[in-house]
């Protein structure tokens, strides 16, 4: 709160040249120097000096940084800021470490609010920035699930009733020595401690290829059946950066993949189909595929250049008006028999292109027209997406680490209590992902697990 | 109705002399505080109802942080105790809980001596049947033979009396534990001041005659050889130890349990009060915990002049006779008799989330609470409120500031900011697991905690205290002494050998030798030369655990650090919650309902978000603002 050292992405995410992520609180130097590499031997106030961003003896960037010394700073605390070079990544990856190191994401306005509880700034804009954290407030408390997808919040959950399972057996035996309860050997712990460090080792391996924290662009690709929707996707994968896997499916479930496009991450869903239908399987299937056009930042919508406009196309087509979207017409080996004058004119504020996945032609165009339409300022990219992932890629970094420290005091055969503080560290921190506390969870772990009792 | 007459003027009283009563009228009265204490019946002073045993695991605890602050409870149970474990003596230190069975008479008739020649405390037997409250402000209490006491402040600490009823199978009775009688008048007379009382539920197993036991088919449980004590005031104390007995319930005994489940209070719907989770009754592990083939039973004597044994695990609300047929089921049982039949009861208490952290009823100024009343289950638990209540009554009368111990300090500041933050839905229960700087509060240093600040507000004595800060002297000393000396490899190495870990090539400091995890104070007596004779084991004790764990100390020291400045964020007393806009409707409403007193126990209050706080700290300087304009 405001005894703690905050950092956030200072600029709008993926725009410009550099990007600046900011720390204020009492252990900004302190991170700084744990992750800045320098000829300087000291940084003094407000000097920018150049260096390099390390992690895990790496270098992430070529950066500009800077220490500013409270109290002549914006929030009257340590400041520090580093120049990143532009683009998500780099930006991301620095924002993460800074939080490994101990700092917290700031929350909206939360810069302003310490610079007013700091005595600097007027009531008059405090209002502003009351405004500002209620906005936020009013959302609920469960932001930082939303955010989550289903598969990844499930695993988490998961690994950590594993960890309170495995400290409520510590805890029984502390809190009830007497009773006829089988201790936990260090054996034991070491055991279940192991499965969930490697369970938390993959996730982050994962994590940083982008691949199962689910962010980034929503993109969902519509559009008849056969007209190569799977094709695209195909195509496009064996292009970008990362192959991921698949969403376990149900009957007729979305096809969800991940990739990084010129430096824009993408989520791609290929859709069932959104036409009307009696069959109760298949209807799920549209329900599904709706629900996923909807909440699409981008639509790819595809056409058969080999057959004439259907109702089916028609109907997609003043669905598909109103929205950020790229157009493919596809089959353009075939034999072209679909209106294309037509299309250019319903959609003339948007990109037409023409492909032939058969022939892999035209897939350049259509990661060109990607990165045109998302640099092309025709929106946004959601910014609270993104760097809430990387707040979590550093929670789930923290669990681990607080693991790592655990199996090391079992192997040393430190008093349980000790062993119990770190496990304790790591609930604590993947509860800030999924947003529970530790202990209730505990008690009632113990309660309905022993018998115990005078 | 009965006459009233004034029957005198105190400047506190004190309702119930049980364990939390007896503890707020010896602190209130220590601190110069006219002293008038009320039980129903002064052969019930100190009474233990159910357990004879003091501490425990979180308890222990509690009773240490109770004498560091000069309370009786530590005193007490060394006068009279007579067996003695400290358990989980084998995991760390953080966690090793001292407990003692206890002569349950000799801790009641000890207690009321010490009750007796204490000055400024009057003990007198009296049931109170009305609080006297005029606008908002207790102004004394009047009793059921209609004596009038009036007095500046009043602490309510009722137990297990207030509208109590027992159920042994399908009997039911109005009576209060132990055949004593309950007070139900004090209860019509609360809720006509509108206390918001509820029912809460607990019970006790039966007691049966040490004759009637066979010895050969049980196991034989002794205490320590070398015992702690529980008051730092102690040093030694002979002790004459009694054998606690150890067996098993079997399928025999959980058959006759099952079949007559209809005879269980439990399950025939008349007991509506909320028991712990804790300490469920027999009946209820076998139907909860199915596959569990026995259950073992700790038989343990209620005193030395007495056959009365206490059956523990044992604790039910099945009638009479069918109490008497599965106990006869269990090895070493087979032909017991039973004294007093195991009971259930269920009594009155408050939502502690009435109460502020003084311990200090909300709604009715002067008028504090302490104990099973407020919520809680436990000897140890109501003893920790008691002499925090009798403590700010005392404050309050003398015009102090109040004393509020914090998670940081005390389980006993834990056991209250539980209770009047987050409020409890059953009877609640110390556990070291409930602490978030367990490495910091352990049993070992709750002087070190305590003392000095109990000193400072006139309680704790001179003389405590000049032991205290002794003790504090030698181990300043003897750090200094460890960080200084160096022992020479030759001398070190044969140690290490011995203890299969790597030896050295230079010599090395003492302290460095103690932060290995294999090596204590014992392994070193031969080869510590510069060591004083005298060195205490209490001083190595705390010496030791500083330098060993003191990687996992610094940790938490850091994580108190934080704490501690939200703490100290201190929230307005008359701050208008319903008038900060941008707070949730939940969380105002949760604010207004607990009325915190500092940021950091606002965080704690569950509904209020970290978005909640930041608004309500951007408001609270807002408001600073205003007013200095």
């Amino acid at each position: 709160m405001i005894t703690d050292t905050i950092v956030a992405i200072s600029t709008p995410i993926g725009e410009g040249a550099i990007g600046i992520v900011r720390m204020s609180g009492p252990e900004s130097f302190e991170i700084l120097d744990a992750i800045l590499k320098t000829n300087q031997s000291k940084l003094n106030h407000r000097e920018l000096v150049y260096g390099h961003i390390i992690k895990d003896e790496k270098i992430i960037d070529e950066v500009m940084a800077v220490k500013m010394y409270a109290p002549k700073t914006y929030t009257k605390e340590n400041m520090v800021e580093i120049n990143c070079h532009g683009g998500i990544l780099s930006v991301k990856e620095v924002l993460a470490l800074c939080i490994i190191k101990g700092a917290r994401l700031a929350e909206k306005g939360e810069f302003t609010q310490r610079a007013f509880l700091n005595g600097r700034i007027d009531l008059a804009q405090a209002e502003s920035i009351m405004d500002l954290i209620s906005a936020k407030t009013k959302t609920g408390f469960s932001v930082a699930m939303n955010q989550l997808d289903g598969v990844l919040s499930r695993k988490i959950k998961s690994i950590r009733n594993q960890l309170i399972a495995t400290m409520a057996q510590i805890e029984v035996g502390i809190d009830y020595p007497e009773e006829d309860i089988e201790e936990i050997t260090y054996q034991q712990i070491i055991d279940e401690l192991i499965v969930v460090k490697d369970t938390l080792n993959q996730m982050l391996a994962n994590a940083e290829n982008g691949k199962i924290i689910r962010e980034g662009l929503k993109t969902a690709i519509i559009g008849k059946p056969n007209v190569g929707k799977s094709s695209l996707m195909n195509a496009l994968l064996k292009d970008s950066r990362a192959i991921v896997t698949e969403i376990a499916g149900t009957t007729r479930d979305l096809i969800e993949e991940f990739m990084n496009i010129g430096g824009i991450p993408i989520k791609l869903i290929d859709t069932a189909g959104i036409r009307e239908t009696a069959d109760i399987v298949e209807k799920i299937g549209v329900e599904r595929s709706k629900a996923a056009f909807n909440e699409a930042d981008l639509i790819i919508f595809m056409l058969n250049a080999s057959e004439a406009l259907t109702d089916e196309d028609l109907m997609l087509m003043s669905l598909v008006k109103d929205r950020h979207a790229l157009v493919i017409i596809n089959k353009t080996d075939l034999e072209i028999v679909i209106d294309e004058a037509y299309i250019n004119s319903h959609f003339e504020d948007k990109i037409v292109i023409r492909t032939s996945l058969e022939l892999e032609q035209g897939i350049e165009d259509v990661e060109k027209s990607i990165q045109e339409i998302v640099f092309g300022k025709q929106f946004e990219i959601n910014n609270d997406e993104i760097v809430s992932n990387s707040r979590h890629i550093a929670l789930l970094n923290l669990a681990y680490k607080n693991i790592v420290d655990a199996i090391h005091a079992s192997n040393d055969r430190m008093p349980y209590d000790f062993i119990e503080v770190d496990i304790k560290d790591s609930i604590t921190h993947l509860g800030h992902i999924t947003g529970e506390a530790v202990e209730k969870d505990l008690l009632n772990s113990i309660f309905s697990n022993f018998c115990l009792g005078k | 109705m009965v006459r009233t007459y004034d029957a005198g003027q105190f400047d506190c009283i004190v309702v119930g002399a049980g364990h939390a009563g007896v503890e707020a009228a010896l602190a209130s009265a220590r601190m110069g505080v006219k002293t008038l204490v009320l039980s129903i019946n002064l052969d019930s002073i100190a009474m233990m109802p159910c357990n004879p045993s003091i501490g425990g695991t979180g308890k222990g605890h509690l009773v240490k942080e109770i004498d560091a602050l000069g309370g009786e409870m530590g005193l007490n149970i060394d006068r009279s105790f007579v067996q003695s474990k400290m358990l989980n003596s084998s995991k760390g230190p953080a966690v090793h809980s001292l407990r003692a069975q206890a002569d349950k008479n000799k801790y009641h008739t000890e207690m009321k001596r010490v009750l007796e020649n204490t000055d400024n405390l009057y003990v007198k037997q009296g049931e109170v049947k009305e609080l006297l409250i005029e606008d908002h402000v207790v102004k004394g209490v009047v009793t059921q033979t209609g004596a009038r006491y009036l007095s500046k402040v009043v602490i309510l600490a009722t137990g297990t009396y207030l509208g109590s009823k027992i159920f042994i199978g399908d009997a039911i009775l109005s009576s209060g534990p132990n055949g004593l009688s309950g007070s139900y008048d004090l209860v019509n007379n609360m809720q006509s001041h509108q206390f918001n009382l509820r029912r809460f539920k607990t019970g006790t197993p039966a007691r049966i005659d040490a004759r009637t036991l066979d010895y050969d088919e049980m196991e034989i449980q002794w205490g320590d050889k070398n015992y702690e004590l529980f008051s730092f005031m102690n040093d030694h104390i002979e002790l004459d130890e009694l054998p606690c007995w150890l067996t098993y319930t079997n399928k025999n005994t959980h058959e006759v349990i099952l079949s007559n489940l209809d005879k269980s209070g439990l399950f025939t719907g008349t007991i509506e009060g909320t028991g712990p989770r804790y300490c469920p009754s027999i009946e209820t592990k076998l139907i909860r915990f199915t596959d569990k083939e026995r259950h073992q039973l700790f038989i343990e004597p209620e005193g030395r002049d007495t056959h009365e044994m206490y059956v523990q695990g044992m604790s039910t609300s099945m009638s009479e006779d069918v109490q008497l047929a599965f106990m006869r089921t269990i090895p070493g049982l087979k032909r017991c008799e039973i004294m007093r039949p195991a009971y259930a009861i269920e009594y009155d208490c408050i939502d502690p989330l009435d109460l502020t952290l003084t311990l200090e009823v909300k709604s009715v100024q002067n008028l504090f609470s302490a104990g099973q009343f407020n919520g809680t289950s436990g000897y140890e638990e109501a003893a920790a409120q008691g002499i925090i209540a009798g403590i700010n009554a005392a404050l309050k009368v003398k015009e102090e500031p109040p004393f509020i111990l914090d998670r940081s300090e005390a389980y006993i500041g834990v056991l209250i900011d539980d209770l009047v933050t987050k409020g409890t839905d059953e009877p609640y229960r110390m556990m070291t697991s409930r602490s978030e700087y367990r490495l910091l509060l352990r049993q070992d240093n709750a002087d070190k905690r305590l003392t000095e600040k109990s000193y400072q507000i006139g309680l704790a004595t001179e003389e405590r205290y000049n032991r205290f800060k002794e003790k504090m002297q030698s181990i300043d000393v003897e750090m200094t002494r460890i960080s200084t000396t160096t022992l020479k490899a030759d001398h070190v190495n044969p140690i290490l050998e011995l203890l299969q870990i790597p030896t050295i090539v230079h010599g090395i400091k003492i302290i460095d030798l103690l932060k290995r995890p294999e090596i204590h104070y014992s392994h070193l007596t031969e080869i510590d030369a510069s060591r004083p004779l005298d060195l205490a084991i209490d001083v190595m004790k705390q010496v030791e655990v500083s330098v060993k764990y003191e990687g996992y100390i610094k940790k938490q020291l850091a994580q108190v650090e934080k704490f501690k400045a939200l703490e100290e964020k201190l929230i307005p007393e008359g701050i208008v919650y319903s008038s900060v806009d941008n707070l949730r409707l939940e969380a105002r409403q949760k604010l207004d309902e607990i009325r915190p007193s500092s940021i950091g126990q606002a965080s704690r209050i569950s509904g209020v978000s970290p978005a909640d706080i930041s608004v309500l700290l951007v408001y609270i300087e807002q408001l600073k603002r205003k007013n200095n304009d």
